[in-house]
């Protein structure tokens, strides 16, 4: 079983996160004020990498928290994860992913 | 007003493993107990309210993740960051709310009475770790689970938090809906044992 570490609560199975979609995707302030292609860019439009992707997960069966997580979308591999609020860690493709 | 008999008895709390817990067989290796009613209350916090709320409790609200205090025969669980279960087997949920409210009061905080939401099961024995890991799939060794630990998990496709009171005691709180299905997948693996 995929083991995720919560920022929380350490090292967990994975059957007791649920995801949550990429991370870091910000709501736009005054959303009035944006073109129609440009909410809908926000709504839909995202970056599904090959590599490493930011995303969000939730701890759903243990403390309940969203926290971030870098994940190599080819090897499933989880190479970090922070906590919501934090920034994303500066950590490039080649330096995991394929352990 | 009336009071019968007949009407405080239908206004018992219903048991949902009344039935299943006369039934069980006794298996020293792995006991199933199902355990009696308590005050649960959920707490949320920041932190000018966490200190306050414990003391009203009459238990320091734990701050170390996936721990738990106890004192006076109460507990209080670490669920989350600001999220704690308080727990007082066999007390009136009412005085203990009342008392955590005024000790909290003008602190941004939510406390809720979840006193009905779940009942609790005890597994005791040599034997609890393996029959729990029939459908949990923690790591329940000393090491990653030691004494003092609590979380809150899965047991099959059930959400339970799990307590472990001694190396060979743990306390199992399950929503009354889904205690019958944990009762009776923790029976099917205690017949792994006889
Ligand atoms: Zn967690």
């Amino acid at each position: 079983m995929l083991i995720i570490t919560c920022p929380w609560c350490g090292a967990r199975p994975e059957v007791e996160f649920r995801y949550g979609g990429e991370a870091h995707i910000a709501r736009p302030a005054d959303p009035s004020a944006l073109t129609d292609a440009e909410w809908a860019d926000f709504l839909y439009n995202r970056t599904n990498p090959k590599g490493l992707h930011a995303e969000r997960w939730r701890h759903i069966h243990g403390c309940g928290r969203y926290f971030n997580a870098l994940r190599d979308t080819v090897s499933d591999f989880f190479v970090t994860t922070y906590k919501a609020g934090e920034k994303r860690p500066d950590i490039d493709a080649s330096s995991g992913g394929s352990k | 007003m009336v009071e019968s008999a007949a009407v405080t008895a239908s206004l018992a709390p219903a048991r949902p493993l009344g039935a299943l817990a006369a039934a069980s067989r006794v298996l020293p290796a792995a006991r199933l107990t199902a355990l009696g009613d308590a005050a649960r209350l959920v707490f949320r916090g920041r932190e000018a309210a966490i200190g306050p709320a414990g003391e009203a409790f009459g238990v320091a609200l734990p701050r170390e993740a996936c721990r738990f205090n106890a004192g006076n025969g109460r507990f209080a669980f670490w669920l989350g960051p600001d999220e704690w279960l308080l727990l007082a087997p066999g007390a009136e949920p009412a005085p203990l709310f009342a008392a955590i409210e005024a000790a909290t009061a003008g602190l941004p905080h939510s406390l809720v009475d979840v006193s009905a939401r779940s009942v609790g099961i005890e597994l005791a024995g040599d034997k609890a770790a393996f029959v729990l890991n029939q459908g949990n799939p923690l790591d329940l060794s000393l090491d990653a689970f030691p004494v003092g630990m609590c979380t809150r998990t899965v047991f099959h496709k059930a959400e339970i938090v799990l307590v472990r009171h001694a190396p060979d005691v743990f306390h199992i709180d399950v929503w009354r809906s889904f205690a019958p299905y944990v009762w009776e997948l923790l029976e099917d693996a205690r017949r792994e044992l006889a």
